[in-house]
């Protein structure tokens, strides 16, 4: 969806050199023996009313810069700027606060939801730790939320186990709307999805995406997803953003190699489409030991002698269009 | 790719009206419902639809492989090279599988045993078909392993399971599925586990050896872009029965039944610019409560006619190789004296 019309300049959420490291124990003392780098360095900024689309394969560290952003997790280092905000430093009530205005949509809609509570108490829950309403109200509100994502009014009353994928999915979406947020992670909301369910899905978040003004960060691995949902599309690869464009120019002309091995390894829906495919050899480096230089250099097939060396910074070389590599 | 020269061929395989039942409450519902298809030498037949459709039971039923009292083929035929497999024993069934037969399963890491080495494994297979050493045994698996794509495959043979990433292993279970020559592949749901990039390579691999070993593969997907890329000929199925079969090209440029066009608007495509997607309301009904008469796509169906609840659509040709499920199709009419 374009809705550039919506998107204003400012940015709601700006990163700045994010790290996530987890930490490896291990010795008779439990030291730390090591980092798994998930997150290193990446800088990017989501601007108001738009949705940033986060592609990578899995250990790319996707997930974890949005569980980063909502502080589920803490950063090692960097900035998380929510308009214009320091929030990475946030505890206690300033932290709390802050949830008001971001919400996450989870991928496992079995496991994202509580099996012991209505789903009545589950969406109204947000609403119930942050302000204080009347019951009456509350019943109302979460009525009106659940006819909003469409489900059936007495779904109220109902336990999650008694709905399908799709639904449960619905209900997550319930619950992230309750507060009215500013910022939605949904983090692969639809990849656990049939494809016919997923369209509903995808629909109704393009459709509460006007409704409620909302800026979305979304996350998946399909690429086709991602486009289909973002106005920008953010590519990772062992924790790095390696490619950053609006989402036409990316798919048009996809100027990292890794991008461009991405994209043409998707199986298209049309069998009279033979296309070059460039096919990576061996996997995803372990991100606890990441190759020197440039994370791509091992698969890359336009690896040069200094790529190996060192890292490349992301940078502008189209408008909009940043890339992280020493071709450009 | 089809070449309809080779397709006049006796089929390899012949399913006719496959019934699979599962226990339910004590009751039996069948999760495959009058199935019939059939699979020539060297094609790749693809199987598309949702979770639930019945496409993974419709393969273990071949196999053979359904869980003891709780699924069972309640009707119809499995012919395999003119032999019945559904009439035979566990005994002469555990011959074919791995030999004439084999299959490969979605999820790489629960299919392996984790206590043995890779090599182990694959000379098990070996062993349990053809009478060779144990030398001669480990010799064959390095070079199975290698046919695979599998670097430094001398060490890889004694390592285990878990040291392997999903794409490597799911080559090891390839390996081992093709170690005796089958002649038919079921490959379920090979490559969902796996990210888009190893995919790519496990298709590839998967495409390369069906051409050298001239084997022929149930691809079960759900996945059209896999679909697309892999398969001759493609069958929809829908809440345990076949709504449409074609071959690729047909089906994806000429689908009728409304299902298979449903479904194809679902999927956000990268070439395209679409607002909204095309949704299908509502959700696959369970086992226990399909409708007992008429089209079970019916009550999500846009172009539901009130026929559609009574009438049970036949799968008929609508033209030469299409066919369909549908009762807008006069193909699918029930024809006189068959029961609906």
């Amino acid at each position: 969806m374009s809705n550039t019309t919506l998107i204003d300049n400012e940015n709601l959420l700006e990163i700045r050199n994010l790290k996530t490291y987890y930490p490896v124990k291990g010795g008779f003392f439990r030291r730390t023996i090591g980092n798994v780098k998930a997150v290193d360095d990446v800088s990017f900024e989501i601007k108001k009313g738009e949705t940033l689309g986060l592609v990578g394969e899995s250990g790319c560290g996707k997930s974890t810069t949005g569980r980063t952003i909502i502080r589920l997790l803490n950063a090692t280092d960097g900035e998380i700027l929510f308009e214009g905000k320091d929030i990475t430093k946030l505890r206690g009530k300033t932290l709390q606060a802050i949830r008001q205005d971001i919400q996450m949509v989870f991928q496992d809609p079995y496991a994202s939801l509580n099996p012991m509570q209505m789903v009545g108490d589950i969406v109204s829950e947000p609403i119930r730790n942050f302000k204080n309403v009347s019951m009456n109200d509350l019943k109302d509100e979460v009525m009106d939320l659940l006819t909003k994502v469409g489900l059936p009014e007495d779904a109220y009353y109902k336990y999650a186990h008694e709905f399908s994928g799709g639904q449960r999915q619905r209900i997550g979406i319930a619950r992230a709307l309750a507060l009215r947020p500013k910022l939605i992670i949904a983090d692969e909301p639809v990849s656990a999805l049939d494809v016919s369910v997923q369209s509903q899905v995808l629909n109704l978040l393009k459709q509460l995406q006007k409704e409620f003004d909302l800026t979305f960060l979304f996350i998946a691995h399909d690429l086709s997803v991602v486009k289909h949902m973002s106005d920008r599309i953010g590519v990772m690869y062992l924790g790095n953003m390696v490619e950053i464009a609006e989402r036409n120019s990316m798919y048009a002309e996809p100027l990292h190699p890794y991008t461009q091995a991405l994209i043409s390894a998707i199986p298209m829906p049309d069998p009279r489409r033979k296309k070059e495919r460039i096919v990576l050899e061996g996997d995803v480096p372990s991100p606890l030991n990441p190759p020197t230089g440039c994370p791509f250099h091992p698969r890359c097939p336009a690896a040069m002698a200094e790529c190996s060396q060192v890292k490349s910074a992301l940078k502008e070389v189209k408008p909009g269009h940043r890339v992280a590599c020493h071709l450009y | 790719m089809s070449n309809y020269s080779i397709h006049k061929e006796a089929p390899l395989l012949e399913v006719k009206n496959l019934e699979t039942a599962f226990n339910i409450d004590g009751e039996f519902y069948n999760a495959v419902d009058k199935v019939s298809f059939n699979v020539k030498p060297r094609q790749i037949v693809g199987v598309v639809g949702e979770s639930g459709c019945g496409k993974s039971v419709m393969s273990l039923s071949v196999m053979q492989l359904l869980p003891k009292g709780v699924g069972k083929i309640r009707g119809g035929e499995i012919i395999f090279e003119g032999v019945h497999l559904e009439k035979m024993s566990e005994k002469e069934m555990n011959k074919i599988r791995g030999r004439d037969i084999s299959m490969i399963f979605q999820e790489p890491m629960t299919s392996m045993n984790p206590v043995f080495t890779i090599g182990f494994q694959l000379q098990e297979v070996l062993f349990n078909h053809t009478k060779i050493s144990k030398a001669e045994a480990r010799q064959k698996s390095v070079a199975l392993l290698k046919s695979v794509g599998i670097s430094r495959p001398e060490k890889i043979v004694d390592e285990y399971p878990h040291q392997l990433s999903g794409g490597m292993r799911q080559r090891v279970m390839i390996a081992m599925a093709i170690a005796n020559q089958p002649k038919l592949l079921i490959a379920d749901e090979p490559t969902t586990a796996l990210d888009v990039t190893v995919q790519a390579q496990i298709l590839e691999l998967l495409k390369s050896i069906q051409e050298v070993n001239d084997m022929s593969v149930i691809m079960i997907t759900h996945d059209l872009g896999v679909v697309a890329e892999m398969c001759d000929e493609v069958i929809v199925m829908y809440a345990g029965r076949i709504v449409e079969r074609a071959d690729v090209d047909t089906l994806f440029y000429n689908p009728k039944h409304p299902y298979t066009e449903l479904m194809m608007g679902a999927i956000p495509k990268m070439d395209e610019d679409k607002e909204e997607l095309s949704s299908i309301k509502g959700i696959v009904p369970s086992l226990k409560n399909m409708p007992a008469t008429g089209c079970r796509f019916a009550n999500r169906c846009p172009k539901a006619m009130p026929e559609c609840t009574t009438i049970t659509p036949q799968l008929g040709e609508i033209e030469q190789g299409h066919e369909v499920a549908c009762i807008l199709y006069e193909a699918s009419m029930p024809k006189e004296g068959v029961k609906a």
